[in-house]
């Protein structure tokens, strides 16, 4: 398998604060993937979407772009990375210069990279992006940004996205500051470009829902450490890591024969402050033990497509590959079960 | 989640009108709204951005600011009309008996004051006669009622995280023990989890209180774990109110339907279906049903004639077309129609 | 799009607005008044002892003569240009200058950035027209374009301040990141996405540079610190009061020069606010 990108031992760290610790992740060239990569703030995993866009450089480790070490790619490598991974950021609302009608972020792409060759040709590759995420470009065109609602200005940008045919979309938070019912749109127009175009996607979220609605594979972080990793249908539908756990029981589901827990979460503030080696998350742990303060777990594979680190399955085998990966479905594994 | 069904209803909204002027006209951003709560009941207020709920929000507290204006109805707090007091009477009713928790809470906090003196400023305000150690005890209890430790007290906002900043808003809120909490959107930008914590919180401050709240928000998830009652806003007008489980197993206004069914869970993966189209401009509203152009089932009579809150089923009413049989009745005082929808 | 039907859809969406047009309108109406107005006149009758002194205004002389015979209305056709140049060559390099350290500080952070800021800061503080009078008063010959010069020395300092805080301000923007994805190279990046947004800044730092700067100017020059043999509004008042013109209640002579300078605010500061309109198309409304 050709890796389209992949981020090896990869630790980043501000001064004293580790924002991500020694993470091993790598995506597939053959097979176009939809990979969820979940936490709360603080998590690492807007850290992790800005070093897979080549914004910030790691503090130790690499991340490699079709084997290519992205820290120390030529010019020419350069451009064609940042024409071949692109983002689609949170807040609909930033990411338009407020100075120019939106017809701007979508006819620089074209112009910088010479997608067209003549004005008509650019235009009508701008009108069919549009299209595509189900705008219309005589709606859309000609407007300020202002003018157009957040869901209308996130479509935009998943279509200037669009526009330059990458091979890889980061798309960090994408409809949380979108109304919940343009978000299954949004969402779904993210997983047809993916089966259509064949354009890999990580999707970075604290939504566990839509992660397991859209993506084939999760990776959930919790400060800065890999917590459980696999196929969603295993982290999601049955959570090892007593991290994933409390995730998974918090979800509001209108389902009202799955009521919340109501056991009381004890507040981790006071006790977080307490520095340790060891997991990051045993001071919330329920089932915390002695050795989990000193020593971080390595990855255990409890069952088939999934991997925890937790002490709490140190009988299991130890996962023999550090990439997170390696606990990943295929991407072209058959979905294991549709609705009626 | 205790409903006491036998007393009378502590809030009464009756023919809310809430218009903001522009260029064009009027907004009419909250359109002859009804409905009552009892004490210790949850309702939950469901709606898209632009359907109004924020505004029917600060309308309950009179603090609706231009171009918007309160442009008829009443809001009867325990039989006294917020909309016709006077001044020195509302001051004394904020808070006092009913209460916000606005949306972005965190950010109502005063950055240069210590949690505690912000505290101390609200208690004061309604009951200047009490001594600091008094207040330095109620700040205690306070602080304990929403799971926040003693020391936070002397803390300043920017030290707090996100879910302790909204538990702080809500300790201030709660610190009159008022008989309604209006909570709009109080979880918006937290996550999951915390998400739970503050919700878990504001219900056990609720159940001591005794008080009633109106939860305002745009995800069906968390309303439905949280409130009895489920009301759904489209556009400034209520389309369908009801008990919280029948409203989710047999919704039968097309746009709550539609809002069910854009659910996503965690059971089986499938087809993500949003709702297409656009909410319309408060501004320039089509004619008949609000909702007739984005409904699949909307039918001739749909874009004539706008359809009025009507009984569907036991506790549950709709305003919807669809449901002709009950188009005959002869027109109900609004006041018994929304106490209808209420009695068990 | 062509520039008229642009400009047409611009004042449809409110981005013109009367606000603008009314102010750039005067300061219109006075750059007429002094490149036509030469056309009308004499030159010859500004000079000291060409026409009848102490005339009220009449007939003969539209604005009246001042007690060391000079027209009036000559004076003002003359003066006015030449106030304005000094305070536009003090506004362009002010805040040419300040714009420049400003963009390198905001972008270029670190030592530059301190050493820049604390310079600035520190020069804001001292009192300007103290050390204006002292430079002022040590220069020999004293003409317009350097007293533009001494007065734009300590003008720069605002806009410096302004720009760097908006570049800061601006390179945080998520526009930034997406046009740097969107292929654009740096210096694209800062004039494309960056100089825009900063156009209302630099504009109302302009504005104010040169109102701050034909103030010091008239300051100066009411002092007596001018160049002298040149004709200026400020040194008309100058004379003026070196006359007693006031005591006199020779008002022709100090009047009309006041009521110049006033107008010339008044378009600059109506400019600024409605150039603002434009800039930032939040604010337009129709």
């Amino acid at each position: 398998m050709t890796t389209l990108i992949e981020m090896r031992g990869v630790t980043k760290t501000y001064g004293a604060f580790t924002a991500l610790n020694d993470v091993t992740l790598s995506l597939s060239d053959t097979s176009p993937s939809m990979t969820a990569v979940a936490g709360e703030s603080g998590s690492g995993k807007t850290t992790l979407a800005r070093m897979m866009l080549g914004f910030i450089n790691p503090s130790h480790g690499q991340v490699l772009y079709q084997g290519k070490d992205v820290a120390r790619m030529t010019g020419a490598e350069q451009r064609q990375f940042r024409r071949e991974v692109q983002p689609v950021f949170q807040d609909p609302f930033d990411v338009f210069n407020p100075f120019y009608r939106i017809d701007h972020v979508l006819e620089t792409p074209v112009k910088r990279y010479k997608l067209a060759d003549s004005e008509s040709a650019a235009r009508a590759m701008i009108e069919d992006a549009l299209k595509r995420v189900g705008l219309r470009p005589q709606d859309t065109l000609g407007r300020f940004p202002h003018e157009l609602s957040g869901g209308q200005r996130q479509r935009i940008m998943v279509a200037r996205a669009v526009l330059l045919r990458p091979k890889l979309i980061v798309a960090d938070e994408p409809v949380s500051m979108v109304d919940a019912s343009l978000r299954a749109t949004i969402l779904d127009e993210l997983k047809t470009l993916n089966r259509e175009l064949g354009i890999s996607i990580v999707y970075i979220t604290h939504d566990l829902t839509t992660a397991f609605q859209i993506c084939d594979n999760i990776l959930i972080l919790y400060r800065g450490n890999v917590s459980e990793a696999g196929a969603v249908e295993r982290v999601i539908g049955t959570p090892k890591h007593p991290y994933s756990q409390l995730l998974v029981s918090s979800i509001p589901l209108p389902d009202l024969s799955k009521a919340w827990g109501g056991e009381e979460i004890p507040v981790s503030e006071a006790s977080a402050a307490r520095p340790n080696p060891g997991c990051k998350f045993a001071p919330r742990c329920p089932h915390v033990m002695e050795m989990c303060w000193d020593n971080l777990p390595p990855k255990y594979v409890p069952d088939s497509e999934r991997l925890a680190t937790c002490f709490l399955y140190r009988d299991a085998p130890v996962s023999a590959s550090d990439d997170v990966a390696s606990a990943f479905r295929p991407p072209n594994h058959p979905i294991a079960a549709t609705a009626p | 989640m205790s409903v006491a069904r036998d007393l009378k209803p502590i809030l009464v909204v009756e023919g809310l009108n809430v218009h903001y002027d522009t260029g064009k006209g009027p907004a009419k951003a909250v359109n002859d709204v009804s409905f009552s709560l009892r004490p210790g009941e949850r309702l939950g207020l469901i709606g898209e951005s632009g359907s109004g709920k924020t505004t029917m929000a600060t309308a309950l507290m009179r603090l609706t600011r231009a171009p918007g204006r309160i442009a008829g109805g009443s809001v009867e707090l325990d039989g006294r009309d917020i909309l016709k007091m006077s001044t020195k009477e509302l001051r004394e009713t904020r808070l006092r008996d009913i209460a916000l928790i606005p949306q972005g809470a965190m950010s109502s906090l005063n950055p240069v004051m210590r949690l505690e003196e912000q505290m101390i400023d609200a208690i004061v305000a309604h009951k200047p006669g009490m001594k600091r150690a008094e207040l330095d005890a109620r700040v205690q209890e306070l602080l304990k009622n929403v799971g926040l430790a003693p020391e936070v007290a002397r803390r300043y906002p920017h030290e707090l995280s996100g879910g302790m900043k909204q538990r702080a808003a809500m300790a201030i809120a709660t610190s009159l023990s008022p008989k309604v909490i209006v909570a709009d959107e109080p979880t918006s930008a937290l996550d999951v989890v915390v998400q739970r914590q503050v919700m878990q919180t504001l219900g056990r401050l609720q159940d001591g209180l005794g008080a009633a709240v109106v939860l305002i928000g745009h995800d069906m998830g968390l309303i439905a774990q949280f409130a009895d009652t489920v009301g759904v806003m489209y556009a400034g007008k209520l389309v369908e109110i009801g008990p919280v489980r029948q409203m989710i197993e047999s919704p039968k206004h097309p746009y709550t339907r539609l809002l069910v069914d854009s659910l996503p869970g965690i059971e089986v993966k499938r087809e993500l279906t949003g709702i297409p189209g656009l909410p319309p401009p408060l501004v320039d509203l089509p004619p008949g049903c609000s909702f007739n152009p984005r409904c699949p089932l909307a039918f001739e009579r749909c874009r004539r004639e706008t359809p009025l809150l009507q009984q569907v089923a036991p506790g549950q009413s709709a305003a919807c077309h669809l449901y002709p049989e009950h188009a005959a009745l002869p027109p109900l005082p609004p006041m018994t129609r929304a106490h209808q929808e209420l009695r068990p | 799009m062509s520039f008229l039907t642009s400009l047409r859809r611009n004042y449809e969406q409110g981005r013109i607005s009367g606000v603008l047009l009314l102010g750039l309108g005067i300061l219109l109406a006075i750059v007429l008044f002094s490149v036509i107005g030469p056309f009308f006149v004499d030159a010859v009758n500004a000079q000291v002892g060409a026409v009848r002194p102490r005339r009220p205004p009449g007939a003969e002389y539209l604005l009246g003569t001042d007690s060391q015979g000079r027209d009036m209305w000559t004076l003002l056709i003359y003066a006015t240009p030449n106030t304005l140049k000094m305070g536009l060559i003090a506004g362009f390099i002010g805040v040419g200058f300040g714009t420049a350290l400003g963009l390198i500080a905001g972008h270029f952070g670190g030592i530059v950035d301190a050493v820049i800021r604390v310079i600035s800061d520190a020069l804001l503080t001292v009192p300007a027209i103290a050390i204006l009078v002292i430079i002022a008063g040590n220069i020999d010959r004293m003409n317009t374009v350097i007293m533009a010069l001494v007065v734009a020395s300590l003008g720069w300092m605002f806009t410096t301040r302004t720009v760097r805080a908006q570049v800061l301000t601006i390179r945080e923007k998520s526009y930034v990141e997406v046009a740097r994805v969107n292929g654009e190279s740096q210096w694209e990046i800062l004039f494309t996405e960056i100089m825009p947004n900063l156009m209302p800044y630099i504009v109302a730092s302009f504005v104010g540079t040169v109102s701050g700067s034909i103030l010091a100017v008239i300051g100066l020059e009411a002092l007596g610190l001018g160049a002298l043999d040149e004709m200026t509004l400020g040194n008309t008042i100058y004379w003026s009061q070196q006359s007693s013109a006031v005591l006199r209640g020779y008002w022709w002579w100090w009047g009309p020069p006041i009521v110049v300078i006033a107008l010339i605010f008044i378009g600059l500061f109506l400019t600024s606010v409605g150039f603002d309109r434009f800039a930032n198309p939040k604010l337009a409304r129709r």
